[in-house]
């Protein structure tokens, strides 16, 4: 990741809150100083399609979305959405995948058509840091299972130069009053969760 | 203050900051947070949505001759609607200051085409402004104002997608109160005989040549020298692409596009060695320059199609040699199953195209969620081409095949009121034998549930009585209207049957709110009885994403099915059409 440069990919399905993830993330760069743009393309999107959001953070941000091949970080809310994404990042970069699995009908109805058996794994075959998260396991264990974008924040954080003051008002900014708190639990969950504490 | 805003965020702020007092639109991705913002954060603009673009566009131009400043706003499309008031508009001229807002949309993200409307403007003989983030889309709306008032004119500020939806850091400001305007009485300017429009139009001739005076001067059209040799004219989205990869080059941005400031391009490209056009989408400025005779090229390099990118640009700067090295993606893409958006669990939509899909009739669509009927594995939807479309299509469809095989139109409420009407009364005038279903979910659902005359509230949240279709298809002089449950699958495919096979226009309604808005719709959610089902894999083919494969198969091998209940919403199709009647209400299971 070059000094002053952070570019984010977050991908996954309608519904899941890939734009609030967005949100929090642009709102504390924001807090933090920086230049910051972020994209992503509403419509269509919302009826169960791919949901692809670029976060850019710099001293001075020019495109709006991501060149292809140079995210330096990957969140993927669905692990087949994260490898479809996979190939966004640097070769170094760091991809946070939920074990998230959500197969469309247009899979389940059709003969021709696959889920991968494990797209976590051949997330890993090419890329050299992937985090794997149980993040529905933990969002449950948490009490709601909604939460799994903050637990993936959590995860991101470790990555990113932004105090966890800052990042506790910027979720406090977006998020609504009585889901606050159990967002905060899940952001720590997550902040626990390192390249280096995931099994490979 | 500072504020991260969208595109479409920062045009309604601009509007507020400009003075605006009245801004008309009808939705439409990618604009429609415009009016939704201005609703929502700046209610001293009154805000409103009207039945269609043209309708909004021609309560603008009222407004602006009232003497107020104006904003109209549309998508790319929603423009050839609004394009026969602006044509003449752009005769009249305004009194109060006059933006369109043309929101376009490459690569449709949310679109039926993708076309360039800078050639709308040109062809209008309208000055455009183009913004290249959140910052310049706001103060680009002030300037328009005042273009627009000094030069006696309609301006377009034309957005993309990825400026409308793209969040940037923008300064606010105040808001300024512009000078008042009353209506003057003024038929040679607003009379648009041919006695009046040929003077009118002389004077439009005269306006644009001093429009490209100002085009000249304007600070909107720079150079940013950095001692290159190679020279970029760009603007818009596609600006930011090509400074991000090559932030060495000499750049030539035009913010103010037509006319274009053809002397100031003239100096720049002679100054350069190499000189490379990135525009995005048509070559709207290399034909130009080209026609002019300055060596340029572009579109050889960068292409035509959809939405530029950082990547796109650099490609296209490798192939014309300017640049030796690119990075490439280190790694390589995985070829995967699509995700297209599919109708929602619980869309009353779904009945509807299970029973046509049975029916095998031809059908005509239309501009909505529906339009997703035609997707695997629903498979029933022949046609989309416009708003309003399906209903004339059924007619001609119907005029040379013949009622027998049975012609079906589907179309939505706001459709409807957008562009139906129209297409229904030539079905009764020309004794068509279609059937238009009008699926009524009173919503302006697939843009985020807006408000329209059938709904009984206003874009500002005021109550207003609403528009009763039934009684309106009939004081039409359609005799058979019928009204279906379109979550009650047997029904609705009779009544269509009936109704295909009847003489004349039919209009069936589906009476089912959408279930995500206004409100959303959760009832008791069913669950398969796996022991029971079969792996028939019927209800999979309903295409509901709250069904899944089940890991338990049957005994080929196939997979039964599994029902999420947070998704569900109990609308009982599946359990409908299920076989073996295994899929129940979770509390019967329970007890069972």
């Amino acid at each position: 990741m070059s000094e002053n440069k952070f570019d984010i990919l977050i991908v996954g399905v309608g519904g899941q809150g890939v734009l609030l993830a967005s949100e929090i993330i642009s709102a504390v760069a924001l807090r933090a100083g920086f230049d910051v743009k972020k994209s992503e393309v509403h419509g269509m999107s919302q009826r169960g399609g791919v949901v692809t959001s670029h976060v850019k953070i710099a001293d001075k941000v020019y495109s709006p979305t991501i060149a292809q091949g140079q995210a330096d970080i990957i969140m993927a809310f669905e692990q087949a959405e994260g490898l479809r994404a996979i190939n966004w990042m640097k070769k170094d970069g760091i991809a946070i995948i939920s074990r998230t699995t959500l197969i469309p009908a247009i899979v389940t109805s059709s003969k021709e058509l696959h889920y991968p058996e494990d797209p976590i794994a051949a997330a890993k075959a090419k890329a050299a840091k992937v985090i794997s998260v149980d993040a529905d396991d933990i969002a449950r264990e948490l009490g709601n299972p909604r939460v799994v974008n903050t637990i993936l924040l959590g995860v991101a954080s470790n990555y990113l130069p932004f105090s966890v003051a800052d990042w506790t008002e910027a979720m406090k900014s977006k998020i609504k009053e009585r889901f606050v708190e159990i967002n905060l639990t899940a952001f720590e969950r997550g902040r626990s969760i390192k390249l280096d504490t995931v099994k490979a | 203050m500072k504020e991260l805003l969208s595109g479409n965020e920062a045009v309604a702020r601009g509007v507020y900051e400009a003075g605006v007092k009245l801004a008309a639109a009808y939705p439409g991705t990618p604009s429609t947070e415009i009016l939704e913002t201005l609703a929502a954060r700046y209610r001293s603009v009154y805000s409103q949505w009207s039945p269609n673009e043209k309708v909004a566009f021609e309560v603008g131009i009222g407004a602006s001759l009232g003497g107020a400043r104006t904003l109209v706003a549309m998508k790319h499309v929603g423009v050839n609607v609004a394009a026969d008031p602006l044509m003449t508009f752009a005769y009249t001229g305004v009194n109060g200051g006059f933006v369109l807002v043309s929101a376009d949309d490459p690569e449709m993200h949310s679109s039926q085409n993708e076309q360039d409307n800078r050639y709308l403007a040109r062809f209008a003989q309208i000055p455009f402004l183009e913004p290249a983030d959140s910052q310049e889309a706001k103060e680009m709306v002030k300037l328009a104002y005042d273009i627009s008032e000094e030069f006696d004119t309609p301006v377009m500020l034309r957005l993309t997608t990825r400026i409308s939806h793209t969040k940037g850091i923008v300064e606010l400001n105040d808001p300024i109160t512009p000078e008042e305007k009353k209506f003057k009485k003024d038929p040679a300017k607003y009379v648009m005989v041919p006695a009046n429009a040929k003077v009118r139009h002389k004077i439009v001739v005269e306006r644009l040549e001093k429009l490209r005076d100002h085009s000249e001067n304007t600070p909107l059209n720079y150079a940013e020298l950095n001692g290159s040799k190679v020279g970029i004219i760009t603007g818009g989205v596609a600006y930011q692409y090509a400074r991000e990869v090559a932030p060495d080059f000499d750049y030539f941005k035009i913010g103010f596009g037509n006319p274009l400031p053809l002397q100031k391009i003239t100096d720049f490209v002679n100054a350069h060695e190499t000189v490379l056009v990135v525009e995005e989408l048509e070559p709207y400025y290399e034909e130009q320059l080209k026609a002019v005779g300055l060596k340029v090229e572009g579109k050889k390099f960068f292409g035509k199609l959809g939405e530029l990118s950082p990547y796109r640009v650099a490609l296209g700067m490798k192939e014309a040699g300017v640049v030796a090295e690119i990075s490439h993606p280190e790694i390589d893409a995985e070829s995967l199953f699509p995700r297209p958006p599919v109708l929602c669990p619980g869309c009353p939509h779904r009945g509807v195209f299970m029973a046509l899909r049975k029916l095998k009739v031809a059908v005509t669509g239309d501009i909505g969620c529906y339009t997703l009927g035609t997707l695997k594995p629903l498979n029933a939807l022949d046609t989309c081409i416009c708003m309003g479309a399906s209903i004339g299509s059924a007619i001609g469809m119907e005029k040379v095949q013949g009622a027998e095989k049975g012609v079906v139109a589907v179309i939505g409420d706001s459709t409807f009121f957008h562009s139906g009407i129209t297409g229904l009364l030539d079905a009764v005038y020309n004794q068509s034998n279609v059937t238009v279903m009008i699926l009524d979910n009173r919503a302006t659902a697939m843009t985020g549930g807006q408000e329209h005359p059938g709904t009984g509230r206003t874009l500002m949240g005021e109550k207003v009585s609403h528009v009763d279709i039934p009684t309106l298809v009939k004081a039409m002089g359609v005799k058979n209207v019928r009204e279906v449950d379109a979550y009650n699958y047997k029904e609705t495919l009779a009544v269509i049957e009936e109704e295909i096979a009847r003489e004349g226009p039919s209009v069936i309604l589906t009476s089912r709110p959408c279930v995500l808005m206004p409100k959303r719709i959760m009832d008791e959610p069913y669950v398969v009885d796996l022991e029971l089902c079969n792996g028939c894999s019927a209800c999979f083919r309903i295409s509901c994403p709250a069904i899944a494969a089940a890991t338990e198969t049957n005994k080929y091998g196939h997979p039964k099915a599994v029902i999420d209940p947070t998704l569900c919403t109990g609308c009982t199709l599946c359990a409908q059409i299920c076989p073996e009647e295994c899929i129940i209400l979770k509390s019967q299971f329970v007890k069972a």
